[in-house]
């Protein structure tokens, strides 16, 4: 009898009390497509390819990204420019295979290939998930400022 | 033969029906929409503003869906079930005084449809209609689900009746009539509500209503783990539309009848009575949605038990208390 009392009496107001304190409270859902989460510092994302204040690639096709990468995502051809300098011809990743390790990242001597924030690239077409140079080397001018100094200090301080 | 006053009726008729079922309509709305605020979600949000024109799409939803009649049902039977959910739910809301008699075109009007001198008997009566059609539906579907829901609300429905009866009983003893109107006119000040005269009573009739419509935490005949959907699993379209739309009249009505027996109906001070009628009963149907977010459902034993063991006793002393003192 005493635990019934309990119930009803003690338990059932916390109960109503409990939702009615969450009810008031602001609610978690995000509406997606209008409004974003923002990502997280080390979010790895689909890939950019950055260039030298002056305009040029940094990339110099060494392959190191391509040996680096777990899943065998990174195609590249290498060609000479008319300076003697090396530079990709041919540079794809494909996005499909892509596991967003940052191994590539990592690997690149030149700071040259980056994983970005960008998550919203799903096709229905498989073609179009393979990403060439053109797709993945950052806009000339740029369009947003370059944050290969915020990589540097904060996703790869072990480099400095 | 007065063919003004048939007019009048017919048009009152015609606006209570309209306003109920609009109301029906947006109690969804506001479930879905309060519920989901109890779970920290925002509820429908992309129809309208603040998803207010979702009962609307709901509505073209359940049309535009296929009306499968599955074969192995009784079809007679199985047609018949929504409008015998839906029919009695509506009808009970006829006898609830929602406003003072006003005068219009040098007309009195009873802003009641029907001044009914057995008021609190006809309600009674028609909402114990309702059981009628679970049953049926149950029934007649020929599916294992339906039929234990069917079977559930009867006995669930019965149980639950005898206390609220009891409970009206109270109120009946206290006012000395039957009639809805004089009941109400006996609470026109906040010191004589019944509900404060005699809690009790109000605790066991809100807790018996709640049972009859099928709410939380009394919800069994649709218990969604355990019967899929209870004795509508085999319906779809509108006629699954027309149990859904009962429930809700079922709801606004018990609501209704709660704040006309207990919360002294439409009296109150400044504003119109319609509108304190309204805030009365849209304060109850919160509640109705607060608590289906905050109660889980009861076992079958413990449904049973609560009724047959504390509850109906409990009503019984009360109405000897009452009579007591009333002598």
């Amino acid at each position: 009898m005493f635990e019934f009392l309990k119930r009803t009496f003690i338990a059932i107001p916390i109960g109503f009390y409990t939702t009615l304190k969450n009810m008031l409270r602001k609610p978690v859902t995000f509406q997606y497509p209008k409004e974003k989460v923002p990502m997280y510092p080390r979010y790895r994302g689909l890939h950019f390819l950055e260039r030298y204040e002056d305009g040029s690639e940094r990339c110099v096709c060494c392959g190191l990204c391509a040996a680096a990468c777990p899943s065998d995502a990174i195609y590249m051809e290498p060609e000479e420019t008319e300076n003697d300098e090396r530079k990709a011809r041919v540079y794809e990743i494909n996005e499909l295979r892509c596991i967003f390790c940052g191994f590539c990242e990592e690997a690149c001597p030149e700071e040259a290939i980056f994983l970005g924030k960008e998550y919203e690239f799903s096709d229905d077409d498989r073609g179009k998930m393979i990403y060439t140079k053109d797709d993945l080397l950052v806009k000339w001018p740029r369009e947003k400022p370059s944050h290969i100094k915020f990589i540097r200090e904060k996703r790869r301080p072990y480099l400095k | 033969m007065n063919w003004t006053l048939i007019l009048i009726q017919v048009v009152k008729v015609i606006a209570v029906f309209a306003v109920l079922l609009t109301c029906c309509a947006w109690m969804t709305w506001l479930e879905r929409k309060l519920v989901a605020r109890i779970q920290t979600r925002l509820g429908p949000m992309n129809t309208g503003y603040q998803g207010l024109l979702q009962p609307i799409a709901d509505m073209f939803k359940l049309i535009f869906k296929e009306d499968i009649t599955p074969g192995h049902v009784d079809k007679w039977i199985y047609n018949l079930a929504p409008l015998a959910a839906f029919i009695p739910a509506t009808l009970s809301i006829a006898v609830v005084p929602f406003g003072d008699s006003i005068t219009l075109f040098g007309e009195r009007i009873d802003l009641v449809i029907s001044n009914l001198n057995v008021g609190i008997l006809y309600v009674l009566a028609v909402t114990s209609l309702g059981v009628y059609a679970l049953i049926m539906a149950g029934w007649s579907s020929n599916s294992k689900y339906s039929l234990l829901g069917g079977l559930r609300s009867a006995a669930q429905m019965i149980s639950y009746e005898i206390g609220m009866g009891l409970a009206i009983v109270v109120v009946v003893l206290m006012s000395g009539t039957l009639n809805l109107v004089e009941i109400v006119d006996k609470q026109s000040s906040v010191l004589d509500w019944f509900v404060f005269k005699n809690p009790v009573a109000f605790v066991i009739y809100f807790i018996c209503a709640i049972a009859e419509t099928n709410r939380n935490p009394f919800d069994l005949p649709e218990a969604e783990s355990e019967l899929v959907a209870g004795y509508n699993t085999e319906y779809s379209s509108m006629k699954f539309g027309m149990f859904f739309v009962g429930e809700y009249a079922n709801m606004i009505t018990v609501g209704a009848i709660a704040t006309t027996l207990f919360f002294g109906g439409w009296h109150g001070p400044i504003l119109p009575p319609i509108v304190w009628f309204a805030i009365k009963v849209a304060v109850f149907e919160v509640f109705f949605i607060w608590m289906r977010g905050t109660l889980p459902r009861l076992r079958y034993d413990q449904l049973m038990a609560f009724g047959w063991k504390i509850l109906l006793p409990l009503a019984v002393l009360n109405v000897l208390v009452t009579a007591f003192f009333k002598l």
